[in-house]
């Protein structure tokens, strides 16, 4: 019988903890088998965040560090500086990322740091239970601001794809989704393009993913996709922001 | 390599002595009286391209010290040098490589506190070194030399014993020793086997080998209580090894010991010393080694009178308390703010003991 679809060879096959319908394990999985396509098991170091991802690291068969709240690329900087060759993933969340670690994040793209960071953007605390992010949309409801984010107490939701874009550092930014199958293809891409790059030796690779926390969001699985589409694209728009790609072949072109 | 003499630096022989010792990596943030450490292995990383050296300036402590358990989950040497401002930052990080037991090491160049205090010399941090500066029940080996001689040394074996144990360490400085110029022979450079994987859990790629996970999140109470009681397994081994001091005078029956640690204990042996030209009876223990702290020098010394002498408000006094039988005749003498006492004033002190 020919094998028109299995899991990553990577994959434990561990259950992971994820609710139904969270955009986490769709990303864990396009992870996994840009590893297994690459054929980089063997260098390949992921560094999770603290939040909901954080309590599946048996999922995956490669060596892995669980970071300390927001400071991944901080101790992603260590780690590359120390052995340049291996792949390094920084996994971040939007509380962990833009909250707790935005000074490890910016100065590492200020310095250029040579690993990919995968930064998952739900617009909300999911592991603590709904509470709101930097990105939490304006009006958008969580436990910690009933009714809906206001502009008085919590400022606006910040676009960190376009923010890393603005600096030096940062060769590739691009957003991308995971709500419907042409979106995780095209996520996929994103995630393949970041490695490669990194692999290359450039600059600091960076995707966002706008993904889905049905429990967070209080919706249905099936809302939790259109509401990407109705509510978050508009702020978050998807597509590339930066792509030094070109630049960097006319680079090659003229060395040669 | 030379076995002559140098006139150098506190912390510029420190960050040297690290150097010969196979740290390549530092990561730190510039904070008075610690910044000659950076400023050194950026020049080095400059000048001397064969050390291959990795310094960058990190943006905060917390960074800094994060970025050291990074390098240490990959297996390299790394290490940072900081004061209390910025240890109190790093303290997250702390408490993190203590439970994933990443053998970073930090060198804590103390200077007065509370708050901003000021940049002379002090040891006010004493608690926070001894007691796990962090969250949760956890401990780092933390060693005081009192010379710069003895500084690198200890320098270099702090990385041996943070491998050793798969634990943090800190060298404990201050002001006072970073800023010293005195001779030092500096120490060669060690032969330094590449850290065995294995031991190390180090996270390189999983290449013939089963995937290395470090993680310090908690599986539930009963993992996280057995993971608990192996970190205080591995305290007790510490605790059971490391102990170390120093004693002067002590095997002369003496009638007073002063207790005293770092650069400043050799003010305080000055006034030891010029307390028994006076005709008292005096000894004095140096603990090196401050957690753990070497209970083992009280031994058999109940009866006697104790006069500890610390550059804060009396905290190393506790621990003397609780290596002592008779803590009533633990009394102590501290200065707070940077001031330094003369010779002079310690010998005063030890003048107003009352023998019993
Ligand atoms: S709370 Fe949200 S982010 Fe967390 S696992 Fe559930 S759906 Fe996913």
């Amino acid at each position: 019988m020919k094998v028109v679809y299995e899991a990553p060879k990577i994959n434990t096959g561990v259950p992971t903890t994820y609710c139904g319908g969270c955009g986490h394990g769709i990303i864990n999985r396009l992870i996994a088998e840009v590893i297994d396509e690459m054929e980089l098991k063997e260098k390949a170091v992921l560094l999770w965040p603290i939040g909901c991802s954080c309590v599946n690291v048996n999922t995956m068969d490669i060596d892995q560090l669980c970071c300390l709240h927001g400071r991944g690329p901080a101790s992603g900087t260590g780690m590359k500086r120390a052995n340049p060759d291996n792949l390094v993933i920084v996994y971040q969340g939007d509380g962990d990322m833009v909250s707790e670690g935005m000074a490890e994040i910016m100065h590492a793209a200020i310095r250029g740091e040579k690993f990919t960071v995968i930064f998952v953007n739900n617009a909300i605390y999911g592991m603590t239970g709904a509470q709101m992010a930097p990105t939490t949309l304006l009006g958008q409801n969580a436990s910690t601001a009933p009714g809906g984010r206001q502009v008085i107490n919590s400022g606006y939701p910040v676009k960190m794809a376009e923010l890393l874009a603005e600096l030096p550092g940062t060769v590739y930014s691009e957003r991308v989704t995971v709500n419907t199958p042409a979106n995780i293809i095209k996520a996929k891409k994103a995630i393949k393009k970041a490695f490669e790059l990194q692999m290359k030796g450039e600059g600091m690779t960076f995707v966002e993913v706008l993904s889905m926390c049905p429990t967070g969001w209080s919706m249905s699985p099936v809302k939790a996709c259109e509401w990407v589409d109705t509510n978050m694209t508009e702020i978050f728009p998807l597509g590339v922001v930066k792509d030094e790609t070109e630049g960097l072949k006319q680079q090659e072109e003229a060395a040669k | 390599m030379s076995k002559e003499a140098v006139f150098m630096q506190g912390n510029q022989a420190m960050a040297e002595a690290a150097i010969r010792g196979g740290c390549k990596m530092f990561f730190g943030y510039p904070i008075t009286p610690s910044s000659e450490v950076p400023e050194y292995y950026a020049r080095v990383m400059v000048e001397r391209p064969e050390e291959n050296i990795t310094y960058i300036q990190a943006e905060t402590e917390c960074s800094a010290f994060n970025m050291i358990a990074g390098a240490a989950a990959a297996g390299h040497r790394s290490m940072t040098a900081t004061a209390g401002p910025g240890f109190s930052l790093g303290q997250e990080a702390m408490s993190y490589m203590s439970a994933a037991g990443l053998p970073g090491v930090v060198v804590q160049i103390m200077r007065p506190g509370p708050a901003d205090g000021e940049i002379l010399p002090a040891q006010g941090d004493y608690f926070q070194i001894t007691r796990g500066g962090g969250h949760g029940d956890y401990y780092t080996l933390a060693l005081a030399p009192w010379s710069i001689q003895e500084l690198v040394e200890i320098m270099q074996e702090s990385f041996v014993l943070a491998e050793k144990y798969n634990n943090p360490v800190v060298v404990v400085s201050d002001a006072m020793l970073a800023k010293l110029r005195e001779s030092v022979v500096l120490p060669d450079y060690t032969d330094n086997e590449a850290a065995p994987e294995e031991k190390h859990n180090t996270l390189t790629g999983a290449k013939g080998r089963k995937r290395h996970l470090i993680t310090t999140c908690g599986f539930g109470a009963v993992q996280w209580n057995q993971f608990n009681n192996d970190l205080q397994k591995k305290y007790a081994e510490i605790a059971a090894n490391e102990k170390r001091y120093e004693s002067y005078f002590m095997d002369e029956d003496p009638d007073i010991v002063v207790v005293a640690f770092g650069a400043y204990s050799r003010v305080c042996l000055s006034g030891v010393k010029m307390a028994r030209e006076a005709g008292l009876k005096v000894g004095m223990i140096r603990p090196i080694s401050l957690w753990p702290f070497p209970d083992n020098a009280f031994e058999g010394l109940d009866g006697k009178q104790f006069l500890v002498c610390e550059l804060n408000a009396g905290q190393m006094v506790q621990d003397v308390k609780l290596s002592v039988k008779n803590k009533d005749d633990v009394h102590f003498f501290g200065m707070l703010g940077g001031i330094v006492p003369t010779p002079k004033e310690i010998c005063a002190e030890i003048q107003k003991v009352e023998v019993k």
